[in-house]
């Protein structure tokens, strides 16, 4: 069982979703976050105010999966997620102790498989 | 010839329809920024200031251009399809009214005038907002609000062919709301769908801005429809008061037709009706007796509805909707005139209803003339734009937003982690702390 954490563009969140659900993975967490990473910095001028942008608006995926999803899952947010333009994003793959579906106190390898209705 | 024949020839300007025009010319003004408000809250964040800009920049492109040509063309002697040169640049546009009918100073009448070039221009802009380039939209906003508007400007207001005929029209169902809406449509075609259309849901981003623009709109359509009989009587005040009618009653067709599809009245639904309330009594304002104003109201919304629920459907971006909101709403009220006209209201002619059939034949010729001149001329005039520079955005441009790319700003900046520059570091930025390079 793994954490897959994507680091992505804002307008590619819907490409990476896209792409995520064509690999058949359902169980996602989305947030806007702001982060720096190596990209070119926006400069912005408001009424004389020149300021360079140093922080970008990222959205960060989270998803938790059985090890035989991490590949899929990587592929999936590469992807969806990338232009060749610096700034594209990370993604972390972070090892996972243990996850509880609340709604049946399922367990682990049970609770990150999706279920079909 | 004494002088008291010599006053009486001279035209006089009265006080009273002055004052009323200056404020009406103000009201209409205020309607731009509204549409701006209204039009931004239906586009993506990223995209707010664009879609507000473009409606500045129409004040500011279609003002200077009217100035210098474009009033002259539309206003200027009684040519069938185009006015002269005679003011251009405002050459004789000064304090005594343009003519014997007219009680207000010229140049008030040409400002007043003005407000409605700049708002068409700006209405249009609703069919390429998120995708199309600015400066690209600068340009055409410079030449269609010459060789589109004026021209049909002259047509309706300014003694051409449909005025010299008898066609009805208050306050601008044809170079206006016609005029906008069917250029909408060219443009939507020429520039092509947003590059995400039919593939992701593109929402409005904020319901509020999209209500107060509906409610600073209808407030200024008091100045415009109220305004358009250039005085302050019967027709004003029958126009001004219509245009409380109408849009109430477009209101309450809505919010049927939302609770019958959708069992749910929709705020975004009900500034629509609003705007196509307003649209619909544009050209009947001063013609039509308040009753069937109301009668136009519950009706005239029900194809713009249909409109608005099929053309999402089709593979045309036309992005804000105003083909239905503008173009088919006044091709809605142009036509009602030619029913309902009564002379006894607007001491004109009388309409179909009333005996007079060669009314409804007047306002049919408007309502394809004026789509098909300003489908055509607006498509060809992109075509040829676009074979000049690019109309559109890269598709990085438009993934990231508009803001951004062309302005520099962002609608909703949080200002974290911005550093400030200062100019006499010469313009070199500091380097990142991650830099790959």
């Amino acid at each position: 069982m793994k954490l897959v954490i994507g680091i992505v563009r804002p307008e590619k969140a819907n490409d990476v979703l896209e792409a995520l659900y064509r690999a058949q993975v359902r169980g996602v967490s989305m947030s806007r976050v702001q982060g720096h990473g190596g990209e070119l910095e926006r400069v912005e001028t408001y009424r004389g105010t020149t300021v360079q942008m140093g922080l970008a608006e990222k959205v960060r995926f989270e998803i938790a999966v059985s090890d035989e999803f991490v590949q899929p899952t990587v592929d999936a947010l590469c992807e969806g997620a990338r232009t060749g333009e610096v700034g594209d994003g990370k993604i972390f793959v972070l090892p996972l102790d243990a996850a509880v579906r609340i709604r049946t106190a399922e367990t682990d390898h049970g609770a990150v498989t999706p279920v079909d209705k | 010839m004494n002088l008291v024949s010599l006053l009486a020839a001279v035209p006089q300007v009265d006080s009273g329809d002055t004052a009323w025009m200056m404020a009406a010319t103000a009201l209409v003004l205020m309607m731009t920024p509204a549409l701006g408000l209204f039009y931004a809250g239906l586009v993506r964040s990223k995209n707010t200031l664009n879609t507000f800009m473009m409606c500045i920049a129409a004040i500011a492109v279609a003002m200077v251009t009217w100035a210098l040509v474009g009033y002259s063309l539309a206003f200027d002697g009684t040519g069938d399809l185009i006015g002269g040169f005679g003011y251009v640049g405002l050459h004789g546009v000064g304090f005594l009214p343009r003519n014997s009918e007219s009680t207000i100073p010229h140049l008030l009448f040409m400002a007043f005038q003005a407000t409605f070039c700049i708002i068409t221009v700006a209405l249009v802009s609703g069919a390429v907002v998120e995708r199309m380039r600015f400066g690209a939209f600068l340009v055409f906003a410079t030449l269609w609000s010459v060789l589109v508007y004026a021209v049909l400007a002259h047509w309706a207001f300014g003694g051409g062919w449909l005025a010299e005929r008898g066609t009805l029209d208050f306050a601008g169902g044809v170079p206006v709301e016609m005029a906008s809406g069917f250029s909408a449509l060219a443009a939507a075609l020429v520039v092509g769908a947003r590059k995400d259309y039919g593939r992701q849901a593109l929402l409005p981003h904020n319901a509020m801005y999209v209500l107060l623009g509906a409610g600073l709109l209808w407030f200024g359509w008091f100045g415009f429809n109220g305004g358009s009989g250039f005085n302050t009587g019967t027709n004003s005040v029958l126009a001004f008061t219509n245009t409380l009618i109408t849009p109430a009653c477009a209101l309450v067709t809505w919010f049927a037709l939302d609770l019958i599809r959708g069992r749910k009245a929709t705020a975004i639904g009900a500034a629509t009706a609003i705007i196509v309330g307003c649209v619909l009594i544009t050209p009947a304002g001063g013609f039509i007796s308040p009753g069937w104003a109301m009668v136009l109201g519950f009706l005239g919304a029900l194809p713009c509805y249909a409109m608005i629920q099929w053309r999402p459907r089709t593979r045309v971006d036309e992005t804000l909707d105003v083909l239905a909101a503008h173009g088919v709403a006044g091709f809605t009220g142009i036509l009602f005139i030619g029913f309902v006209a009564q002379i006894g209201w607007n001491g004109l002619a009388d309409g179909l209803f009333y005996g007079n059939a060669d009314q409804l034949l007047d306002q049919a010729l408007a309502a394809i003339a004026a789509p098909a001149y300003a489908f055509t001329v607006t498509f060809i005039l992109l075509k040829l734009i676009g074979a000049v520079m690019p109309l559109r955005a890269s598709e990085h441009d438009e993934a990231v937003g508009m803001d951004v790319t062309y302005h520099g700003e962002e609608a909703y900046v949080t200002g974290e982690g911005a550093i400030l520059v200062f100019p006499e570091d010469g313009g070199t930025l500091p380097v990142p702390v991650a830099d790959p390079g």
